[in-house]
């Protein structure tokens, strides 16, 4: 039987401006690529990563771009990172930028999570924004917002923005944990209308 | 047995506070409209196609590709709401403003509020950016929520986030939230830059269901 997942989500459905063009799921992964769909064909692409686990305490979620279809992820891109934060035993809460988390020009991969512990019951979610990613003119923004059940029992909320500072079409994006691999998880890439 | 239609709207859209939230199916396409050296853009109800009443109870503006004329350094983005079919952009608004910044040659960086963004019961337009890069290859992009605009017993809030090139170079993410302060139905809103125009860009109108 149909359910609403596959309902709700389903690029037929009638007048919705968000179609899912790609699903991907995670299995001990140590990357999961985005190398087709990402063209002109829409102006705003999302990317909906639910349930990611990590093999190890403290993954962190990453990012990158490509210019060639995925054979190589390198785009230079500045990024701001700021996060709030709350333990479970209630005697510790934070708001604050973290400099060892953003990039500046940078062709190596950009964080745009805090670490998940690796726990059966720890994860991260979140989605990121990626905005006209086929323009020959401008640079490219993207804007993440993003949960962490981290391994010393803290909810994590990760607010991320930045830019590929490329005047080239970025066609591709990989998703990598800064250490070990994504266990378990689902990322799906929207277009929207 | 559930029918489609009944299935499809199923969806908690009042605790989603981005369209990433939204389910497929939910978020239509209302207007689109592209800067060519425009001094504002406008959306107003029952012109040009627009529908900004009580059909949706969340309206989304989605900034893509905002590009300024000026080379000054005191481009930034703005918007106001009318209450009387866009003859004036003035209703009273009280907002928070705050940004991250980082500089692309990792100088500066950090997180604040900002004063001077914010308004008090004020009727300007509202402030949604740092100030913009006005370098070829320089842009915004976003999005702004208006809740309920067409209520005529509450307020009506608005929530926005906006990703900008720093005219010093860098990025700035932008966050600004309030409210129009006013029981009367908002059927305009008006984007403009508070100083030149926008040189280039898209703006995307969309209706939650």
């Amino acid at each position: 039987m149909t359910e609403y997942t596959d309902i709700a989500y389903s690029p037929l459905s009638a007048g919705g401006s968000m179609v899912l063009l790609q699903e991907q799921e995670a299995s001990s992964s140590a990357t999961i690529s985005f190398t087709s769909g990402i063209d002109s064909t829409y102006k705003e692409y999302v990317f909906r990563y639910n349930k990611v686990s990590s093999s190890v305490d403290g993954g962190m979620i990453t990012i990158n771009g490509s210019i060639d279809a995925g054979s190589n992820y390198n785009v230079a891109k500045t990024t701001t990172f700021f996060a709030a934060q709350h333990n479970e035993a209630d005697d510790d809460t934070d708001l604050g930028y973290n400099t060892s988390k953003d990039v500046a020009q940078d062709t190596e991969e950009a964080i745009i999570s805090y670490g998940t512990g690796n726990a059966a019951d720890e994860i991260v979610d979140g989605y990121l924004h990626l905005y006209n990613p086929a323009s020959t003119t401008f640079v490219k923004h993207f804007i993440g917002n993003a949960n962490t059940k981290h391994q010393s029992d803290y909810s994590i909320q990760s607010l991320v923005a930045g830019y590929f500072n490329t005047t080239s079409a970025v066609n591709a994006i990989q998703f990598k944990m800064d250490q070990g691999n994504m266990d378990t998880g689902t990322i799906k890439l929207y277009g929207v209308n | 047995m559930a029918t489609y239609s009944s299935i499809r709207y199923n969806f908690p859209v009042v605790d989603a506070t981005t369209s990433a939230q939204v389910g497929a199916g939910a978020l239509t396409l209302i207007k689109e409209l592209t800067a060519s050296s425009s001094a504002t853009l406008s959306f107003v109800d029952g012109t040009s196609s627009v529908v900004l009443d009580d059909t949706y109870k969340t309206y989304i503006f989605k900034l893509i590709n905002i590009h300024p004329s000026d080379s000054d350094n005191v481009n930034k983005i703005s918007f106001q709401c009318s209450t009387d079919g866009g003859s004036n952009y003035n209703t009273t608004v009280t907002s928070t403003a705050f940004r991250a910044y980082h500089f692309e040659d990792a100088s500066a960086a950090g997180v604040g509020y900002r004063v001077a963004w914010d308004q008090a019961q004020g009727t300007a337009f509202q402030q949604v950016s740092e100030d913009l890069g006005y370098g070829n290859d320089e842009n915004n992009a976003g999005e702004l929520w208006l809740f309920n605009p067409s209520d005529t017993t509450f307020v009506k809030h608005f929530t926005v986030q906006t990703s900008i090139n720093y005219d010093t170079a860098g990025n700035v993410n932008n966050f600004i939230a309030g409210y129009f302060n006013t029981t009367s139905a908002i059927d305009a809103i008006r984007f403009q830059l508070l100083d030149g125009n926008i040189d280039a860009g898209t703006i995307k109108m969309y209706g939650i269901a």
